[in-house]
């Protein structure tokens, strides 16, 4: 034994005789984790969270959450006498005189933005291969939950520096609880702690911001983690996978190397984005006062498809014994996500009720063996997209010489008319790719090359694939369609007959599929050939 | 002297006229004059130096318009339905669109855009002069009038600028959309002369800045935040455009997560 | 043959495919001196940060292809910082690509279902301790505990009220009276008539009580107005609207009727604001009723006249609140 080992040994001897960590921490160091890129999209959300925690950290350190009103006397000219908030100087000096400052601020808030794409590509990734059927329906709804709150605290974060770009964010923030019925103007009143703007809620946002959303977001990631642990991650279909097996890497050493090697590729991408690419500019959005605005005003992106939603709301508002309900505000702003976000949270179980699936799954989908369920993903991003495209209807026109009216009009029209087209065309196209999947079983790899036969017919020579690979376009479940009964067996209409007569509709266009290939059919074609 | 006669007005005007020093003192009046009225003359209008210079000119700018702006405008600029009225647009008006080179306008679009300048600095005076001889208006602004590094402030044209002028032309000056497909163009690479007179003229959908409620020396102030702004180098890297969200958003779908998906696909992939 | 459909089988795990740096000492050591570099280009990244941090000058600029002029002092503190910490990674994924052993490992996974006599076993204890507690024995205990801790869960509610003062007719109320003069904003000097030409916008605020100097910003939320002058025969109003306008002059607030956004876009030749927040457009001649976009409401319109000395003036204060829509608003 080397002194080294020795050592090692007594510290790690120290720590177990007060914890018994060497049992479990044996097990979890050999842990296998199977080995997918897109499985790192994940990562890419809890690695930047890191860096938002860091990067926030070092910015609190100068950052000054008041309201009080200072006449600027720092370094960037255009502002000198400027009268603003303690809160946007403080955010100016972090820019101009502390050094790394703006450095960190341009990370901090490039990181905010890369978190939210992790997130929804994550979610598209987990949603498209199934992954969050059974066991995993809990932690689908953690991520959904990460995902809510992390729009809000994006939000929260860059209205944090009270500049004319994100105050004027927060005015409408305030419309909208404002237009809540009955208590709304109570609720916006106690917000601000009067009327708007006042001087209360940057420095209560702040304590959300800092405190409060990033303590939930630690107790939401460790219980996400902490699932994803122990319940193993979840394969892509392949040779040698089945549900009951993990394939892939132990975690020490490679998992290690690789997982923490990737965290400092995002740090580092992140950073070089903070270097090279100015981010949320205040000191020319100027400070927030009311009575200005600036033409091509947006939230960030990840909010960017809620203003698209409100600005092609219809101009609804209804009055009545002297009560107005705004439903132009509350429709885009409240009701529409939050019916969104509910289904969203729901879809495991929504699916599950659907297909009658109560199986636990730890093997994969392709999308294109889930035709249904690939399509009704297509048909929320289209509508997500068509949203977000209006969220940004004027910089589009002024750039591509459209105007204003049109995206608007093209805009509530798409919303509704795409969507279903989307799903329709997926579909289908989820159908041909199992259409081509099965034909590559049966008459292998189209090669290119041309043989003419002795009796002159033209044939193209096809390569028979690989038995892991003719097993990979084989290996998934193709589930048939619920039978329920309307009727028991004494021929009375049982009283869920309606119900089940949907389900069984469900279920039925759930299971449209092209059967997959089978041996018995190679080896009668290979009895032809 | 002989002796006046009570209330002979006549004859008293007669005789002063023919005093000895009537001469000299109407010489010394007569320069005055003409002194104060080139004065107060040239320091609104540089370019033409006498009334002689100028009826030439309004002859010259006569027949420019009319080759080349009366099919649109009328052949007495009282304008019809496809252009607005000349009459009363002031020196100011025509120095700024014919300048800027949005006018002769290239097609009957919603807009008149910037483009190249077809006319030359003297045949733009012409023009100028003799829009202004039809009748009074805003006149070009002389370079005495256009000291902006003298008489302006930054930062109150930047209070100026976010107030009047950055919901149409947004916080940067980068240009804004308007409805219809107009639009509140870019005001970066444009000449302080043209700002100053955009603003008193309001061209098109333009709305008019009077000098009683933004003064000429607030006028300064924008035109120096917007040259200060236009001078400014990009802080903190690339400026994605200075639009604002919509650029930085689409930088980190493009950019941000290829670079990482990139990274991701090259450490599953097995070594050879 | 049988009726039976045969389905392709599973080959088993591939076998394994040794990488060059497997077999061969002479690729291993390449592949060592890849990660090496990449972890000495990484310390190189810190230094370059750290001389950027103490020595370079945070004013000087440099132009950069593409980028335009760029200050080096940020520039290199920022690329120091990310080839440092890419390095890093790129270093440590190379090690495990390509040193580190790639055979895949099996491992099995566990049903995660306690077996069916464990299940019973805590279906017992819990009823067991459920029982020992004997909530279901004792309903006055039961009851007096929910109405304890139902109470209790009023407090923290109750702790929050001094949040915010209720509204009571703040949303309704303007600093606008009859008689106040509309001042320019900024400048707080006040307007005559003739100041403006046709076609002119001004911003302008309700000028500050005698003593007062400074405005909060809690005024100017709901005190902007705009002022636009047209020629008197472009109006289409009603007698009543008409006659709160003067000599073509019109006072629109500038807080959107949406979500208060200020409404300042002015297109002079159709005579239309937009606002930029969600492209609600209002036409000024017909008292800047809604025209497109999701605006319910026109901007509310302040009536004006001239005092004495000529100096616009408000004649009242606004017939109906400014801003934003709310609950009580009747309209």
């Amino acid at each position: 034994m080397t002194a080294r080992e020795r050592i090692a040994g007594n510290v790690a001897g120290y720590v177990d005789d007060r914890t018994g960590a060497a049992k479990w921490m044996k097990k979890n160091l050999t842990k296998v984790f199977p080995d997918h890129w897109s499985f790192l999209l994940g990562e890419i959300c809890l690695y930047s969270f890191i860096i938002l925690l860091a990067s926030g950290t070092f910015l609190t350190f100068w950052f000054d959450p008041s309201m009080k009103e200072v006449v600027y006397d720092g370094a960037y000219a255009p502002l000198q006498g400027v009268e603003m908030s303690a809160a946007y100087a403080s955010a100016l000096d972090i820019s101009f005189e502390v050094r790394g400052g703006l450095l960190m601020r341009q990370i901090h808030h490039w990181a905010a933005l890369i978190f939210m794409v992790g997130i929804v590509v994550h979610l598209l990734r987990v949603y498209f291969t199934g992954a969050f059927r059974k066991p995993r329906e809990f932690n689908w709804i953690i991520g959904i939950g990460l995902l809510t709150l992390g729009i809000v605290e994006g939000f929260l974060g860059y209205s944090l520096p009270d500049d004319l770009l994100s105050g004027t964010g927060i005015r409408i923030a305030e419309a909208i609880i404002q237009a809540i019925p009955v208590v709304g103007s109570y609720l916006a009143f106690f917000a601000f702690g009067g009327a708007f703007p006042g001087e209360a809620f940057i420095p209560r946002i702040y304590t959300v911001h800092i405190l409060l959303l990033p303590g939930i977001f630690l107790a939401l990631i460790t219980v996400h983690l902490m699932l994803v642990w122990y319940q193993k991650h979840t394969q892509f279909p392949g040779p040698g996978r089945t549900e009951k097996n993990v394939v892939g890497y132990p975690l020490m050493p490679v998992y290690m190397a690789k997982a923490g090697g990737f965290f400092f590729i995002v740090f580092g991408v992140t950073a070089f984005l903070g270097a090279v690419a100015s981010i949320n500019p205040i000191w020319l959005y100027g400070p927030y006062t009311p009575g200005q605005i600036s033409a091509g005003s947006q939230p960030d992106w990840y909010m960017g498809w809620l203003d698209g939603l409100v600005r092609m709301a219809p101009p609804l508002e209804t009055y009545f014994f002297g009560y107005t309900i705004s439903w132009n505000i509350l429709i885009p702003g409240l009701i529409l996500p939050g019916i969104m976000f509910t289904l969203l949270a729901l879809y495991p179980f929504i699916e599950s009720w659907a297909t009658g699936d109560k199986r636990e799954h730890h093997l994969l989908d392709r999308p294109r063996n889930a035709p249904n369920r690939t399509a009704i993903g297509a048909m929320a991003l289209t509508f997500t997209l068509v949203s977000l495209i209006n969220g940004g209807n004027d910089i589009i026109a002024t750039t591509f010489d459209l105007t204003i009216n049109q995206m608007m009009w093209f805009s509530r029209i798409g919303v509704i008319v795409l969507p279903p087209i989307a799903f329709v065309v997926t579909k289908r196209i989820c159908l041909s790719l199992q259409r081509a999947d099965r034909e590559l079983v049966l008459h292998g790899r189209e090669t290119g090359r041309l043989v003419r036969l002795p009796h002159g017919e033209f044939v193209e020579i096809h390569e028979p694939i690989s038995a892991e690979k003719a097993w990979t376009l084989t290996s998934h479940e193709q589930l048939a369609p619920l039978e329920l009964p309307e009727f028991d067996e004494a021929g009375v209409r049982r009283p869920k007959a309606l119900l089940n007569k949907v389900r069984n509709r469900i279920s039925r266009a759930n299971a449209v599929a092209v059967p997959k290939a089978t041996e018995t059919e190679r080896k009668e074609l290979e009895g032809h050939h | 002297m002989k002796e006046f006669k009570e209330g002979n007005l006549v004859k008293r005007l007669s005789r002063l006229r023919r005093h000895r020093a009537a001469g000299p003192i109407l010489l010394v009046f007569a320069l005055f004059s003409i002194g104060t009225t080139f004065q107060v003359a040239s320091a609104v209008d540089t370019s033409t130096t006498s009334a002689a210079e100028r009826t030439v000119a309004i002859e010259e700018g006569k027949q420019l318009f009319l080759k080349g702006c009366s099919s649109c405008h009328g052949l007495n600029a009282e304008g019809g339905t496809i252009a607005p009225s000349l009459i009363g647009v002031g020196a100011a008006s025509v120095d700024f669109q014919v300048g800027t080179g949005r006018m002769p306008m290239a097609d009957m679009s919603q807009q008149a855009m910037r483009k190249a300048v077809v006319y030359t600095p003297a045949e733009i005076n012409a023009l100028a002069t003799y829009v202004a001889s039809l009748a009074p208006g805003p006149e070009v602004p002389g370079d005495e009038l256009l000291n902006y590094e003298r008489d302006g402030s930054v930062a109150e044209g930047g209070e100026l600028f976010r107030t009047n002028c950055a919901m149409c032309h947004n916080f940067a000056a980068q240009g804004g959309a308007l409805t219809k497909g107009k639009y509140a163009p870019t005001l970066m690479g444009v000449e302080p002369k043209h700002i100053y007179e955009a603003m008193v003229t309001g061209p098109q959908s333009m709305p008019v800045f009077s000098d009683k409620t933004l003064t000429p020396e607030e006028k300064l102030s924008i035109i120096k935040w917007i040259k200060a702004a236009e001078a400014e180098p990009q802080l903190g890297g690339i400026a994605l455009g200075r639009v604002g969200p919509v650029t930085e958003g689409l930088l980190a779908w493009t950019l941000g997560i290829g670079l990482l998906i990139g990274v991701a696909v090259w450490l599953a992939m097995k070594a050879r | 043959m049988s009726n039976e459909i045969e389905a392709i089988k599973d080959p088993g795990l591939p076998a394994h495919v040794h990488r060059r740096a497997d077999n061969d000492e002479k690729y291993a050591r390449r592949a060592e001196n890849q990660v090496a570099i990449l972890f000495l280009l990484s310390a190189l990244g810190t230094i370059l940060l750290i001389v950027s941090y103490i020595f370079i000058p945070d004013d000087i600029f440099v132009f950069i292809p593409i980028m335009g002029e760029q200050n080096i002092h940020q520039l290199l503190l920022g690329l120091g910082m990310a080839i440092a910490l890419f390095c890093i990674g790129a270093g440590l994924i190379h090690w495990a690509k390509t040193l580190m052993p790639d055979e895949e490992v099996i491992a099995e996974r566990h049903e995660f279902r306690s077996d069916d006599e464990d299940r019973a076993e805590f279906v017992k204890t819990v009823k067991a301790g459920a029982g020992a507690a004997g909530l279901g024995r004792r309903p006055l205990i039961k009851r007096t505990l929910g109405l304890a801790l139902g109470l209790s869960g009023l407090t923290p509610l109750l702790l929050l009220r001094d949040l915010g003062p209720l509204p009571k007719d703040e949303l309704k109320k303007t600093s606008w009276k009859a008689g106040t003069r509309l001042v320019t904003d900024p400048g707080d000097r006040p307007i005559k008539a003739s100041d403006l030409e046709v076609g002119a916008v001004a911003q302008t605020l309700p000028e500050l009580p005698a003593g007062e100097h400074h405005r909060s910003l809690n005024d100017i939320a709901k005190d902007a107005v705009l002022l636009i002058r047209l020629r008197p025969e472009d109006f289409n109003l009603d007698d009543e609207r008409l006659s709160w306008t003067h000599e073509g002059i019109i006072a629109f607030s500038k807080i959107c009727s949406h979500m208060g956004c200020a409404v300042a876009l002015y297109e002079q030749q159709t005579k239309h604001l937009l606002c930029p927040c969600h492209q609600s457009t209002f036409d000024v001649t017909r008292a800047a009723k809604v025209i497109f976009g999701p605006a319910a409401r026109p901007l509310p319109q302040l009536a004006i006249t001239v005092d004495e000395e000529g100096y616009l003036v408000a004649q009242a204060p606004f017939n109906e609140p400014v801003g934003p829509s709310f609950w009580e608003r009747t309209s």
